[in-house]
């Protein structure tokens, strides 16, 4: 098979597979808010609720694009496709077996830090294009929001890193199997948690959505947008949330593997068992979403400066003392 | 590009000063009348800087009804009708002052029956308003889940609400001198006239031990959060002295530490025949008030429950004309209402309406306090700040 003939159906692959997951996390929102929060409605309406997601997506795009006089029209169109493609390449690095993957990075840790950066782009230039005070206030708050976010992520990494001692997404997982622990229990468990906290933060998901808030800037960086570009940034959220998720099981918690499956059948086993602990992380995050307030600007920068970052830079000093000593 | 310059008026460079402060206006911030936290059509002016807001200029008058206007050309119980929806999430409690104040100027008795009755239903609005407050309050901080709760738990409230007065939210229930004989509560000829409908003791009972431990609930889910404690405690702290200053009412002068609670310092209602207890904050903050409106729901399922252990027998409606007339004279009547100090001004020549109703209602009183909570606060403090407040605009314009 020649290179881009692989490419393509990788692409194809992806492309696919991304809104199909986005939909299922949509899914587990819905019916897992309402089972929250004893909302009858998604539990039993249209198949017991199973075409809701889809129902959202066909009605946003069946709607009026709107787009303002005032807005810079090239900058506004383009900003989802900032944010969209930032998130659909993350998927690059996702490794659902040891062969089932679209490229084993070298630097495949490196690769995600750098590509998930990009989105802050898309939303920055969403909040300043849309000539709306709102927008502009939630695209600054969430530049900043990212930022500061992003070190944390990054340093919890880190120790994973230096723990497997390699970059590849691949490598970290067979350096799991070859511990027999996963590395969330095998010493990189806050790192486990800090990654969680920034991986929240970074999704802009409650508690972390001041940039979108919408009690107070109405939808944020987004209010503007409208029709099928509101669907690109709706379905890109949650495109996010499974990616990260997905990311997050990967590296802390043995990724495709499950203890005493036969591993010469993981091509077969292990994207099941990848997306299983995706879901289930995501269902944390779902109700964190819906028990928890946001909050306010200052309390989130604080978080992140004075206790994540911190945090984060002793367990790359114990982790590094560790793996000299032993 | 070619530009001659000429070597006299040529820029020294070492003579350039760069202003290391950058100068930045202030950004003028409408918030309302359309946007999602200001219940309703509230505008409110902000200039901010950054994050930062450094005045606030509330416009009202968005939802004006005309209402003390409209109540000069309607007779007396007519009246109820309109002020049923000036603060709609607590109708009935709206018509007692009113009713109260009519009756004041006819003289007339209320059988103790009907006083029962009317007491008993004013504290149900006062707890449905609460709900409100506790589902609300939490959303607009960003926790979306108690509203749904809220909700759901006031609707049993509602409920009895609806069987005893046929309305959920605008009874129209009250008759100069007595209540209206119930809905649902069998043929209303005079014989026979029946009050309360069948069961309403034993479903009282039930939804306000079921109010007590929504009540539990929401202290653990929304009081015991510690991202909704940090987002309250210390914010928007209004002391005592500003608070008196400005005619705030209501459980926000109680949570600013003021013990000041009409249903003990009047007697519009027989309130002083039962054991409550006012609840009075310490610091004045968000959370206070917060705290405050939760602990007072308790008290009112108390009040409640009290009331229905010794429910006096007898009639509900005392004799009045045929044709209503109120004498010629002046009175003020103020109630506790859910959001503070309701009153009304009736002004009576002896015709068939009022010469003259002048309408006090507390959000209005309570919202004149914004812009200087508001100086200084960050622009998500001012979403919870306006939350605690716990206005309706239709009790701010009327």
């Amino acid at each position: 098979m020649s290179f881009s003939t692989e490419l393509l159906i990788k692409v194809l692959v992806v492309l696919a597979t991304a809104p199909v997951m986005a939909l299922g996390l949509t899914l587990l929102e819905v019916k897992g808010s309402a089972w929250m929060q004893r909302r009858p409605g998604p539990l039993h309406v249209g198949l017991r609720g199973f075409i809701f997601p889809l129902a959202t997506a066909a009605k946003y795009l069946q709607k009026e694009t709107i787009i303002p006089n005032d807005v810079d029209e090239p900058v506004f169109k383009w900003a989802p496709a900032w944010v969209i493609a930032a998130v659909v390449g993350l998927f690059t690095i996702i490794p659902l077996s040891p062969t089932l993957i679209v490229r084993d990075l070298e630097l495949g840790v490196f690769f995600l830090l750098a590509i998930s950066s990009i989105s802050t782009i898309g939303v920055l230039t969403a909040g300043w294009s849309s000539a709306n005070k709102f927008s502009l206030m939630g695209g600054l708050r969430a530049a900043g929001q990212l930022i500061a976010y992003e070190l944390p992520l990054i340093l919890s990494v880190v120790g994973v890193v230096i723990q497997a001692e390699t970059m590849s997404t691949v490598g970290i997982v067979e350096k799991q199997i070859e511990f027999g622990f996963p590395f969330v229990i095998a010493g990189q468990g806050i790192a486990f948690i800090i990654f969680m906290i920034a991986a929240t933060a970074e999704m802009m998901r409650t508690p972390f959505d001041m940039p979108i808030g919408e009690s107070e800037l109405t939808m944020g960086f987004f209010t503007e947008y409208s029709g099928i570009r509101f669907l690109i940034f709706y379905i890109s959220e949650y495109i996010n949330l499974f990616v990260m998720c997905a990311i997050a099981s990967t590296l802390f918690l043995g990724g495709y593997h499950v203890p005493l499956l036969p591993t010469e059948w993981v091509n077969f086993y292990g994207p099941l068992v990848l997306i299983g602990k995706t879901f289930l992380l995501a269902f944390i995050l779902i109700a964190i979403r819906w028990s928890f307030p946001r909050f306010r600007e200052d309390q989130l920068q604080t978080l992140a400066w004075k206790v994540l970052i911190p945090l984060s830079l002793l367990n790359i000093m114990a982790t590094a003392i560790m793996k000299v000593v032993f | 590009m070619a530009q001659t310059m000429d070597p006299n008026n040529m820029p020294i460079l070492s003579e350039a000063s760069v202003s290391v402060e950058i100068e930045t206006e202030d950004m003028t911030l409408n918030i309302g009348p359309q946007h999602p936290s200001t219940h309703g059509v509230l505008r409110l002016v902000a200039k901010i800087n950054g994050e930062k807001i450094s005045s606030v200029e509330p416009v009202l008058g968005y939802m004006h009804r005309g209402y003390e206007k409209l109540a000069e050309v309607r007779t007396y119980p007519q009246v109820t009708t309109l002020v049923n929806r000036i603060d709609w999430v607590s109708g009935f409690a709206n018509e007692i002052p009113f009713i109260a104040g009519a009756e004041k100027l006819m003289e007339i008795e209320v059988p103790e029956r009907a006083q029962y009755i009317r007491l008993i239903l004013t504290e149900m609005a006062r707890i449905s308003s609460h709900f409100v407050f506790n589902g609300a309050f939490p959303l607009e901080i960003g926790a979306l889940t108690p509203i749904f709760l809220a909700m759901e738990d006031r609707e049993r409230v509602l409920d009895l609400l609806e069987s005893v007065t046929g309305g959920r939210f605008h009874p129209n229930f009250n008759r100069i001198g007595g209540v209206k004989p119930a809905a649902g509560a069998g043929p209303t000829t005079k014989k026979d006239i029946q009050d309360l409908p069948a069961g309403f003791y034993h479903d009282t009972k039930v939804a306000m031990q079921k109010v007590l431990e929504a009540v539990d609930r929401f202290e653990d889910l929304i009081g015991g959060n510690e991202v909704f404690q940090i987002r309250t405690k210390n914010v928007g702290v209004l002391p005592k002295e500003v608070a008196e200053e400005y005619g705030v009412s209501g459980p926000i002068l109680r949570a600013s530490g003021v013990e000041f609670d009409l249903r003990k310092q009047s007697n519009y209602l027989p309130y002083d025949k039962f054991d409550f207890e006012i609840p009075i904050g310490e610091n004045g903050d968000c959370f206070d008030r917060w705290s405050v409106r939760t602990s007072e729901m308790r008290e009112s399922a108390k009040i409640i429950l009290q009331a229905i252990d010794d429910m006096p027998s007898g009639p509900i409606q005392a004799k009045v004309p045929k044709v209503i007339k109120v004498p010629k004279g002046q009175t003020y009547v103020r109630a506790e209402n859910p959001k503070g100090e309701m009153g009304y001004y009736i002004i009576s020549e002896g015709g068939l309406g009022p010469y003259r109703l002048k309408i006090r209602t507390a959000s209005f009183s309570n919202i004149s306090i914004l812009p200087i909570m508001l100086e200084g606060a960050l622009l998500p403090d001012l979403i919870a700040i306006m939350g605690s407040l716990d206005f309706v605009l239709g009790d701010v314009d009327r």
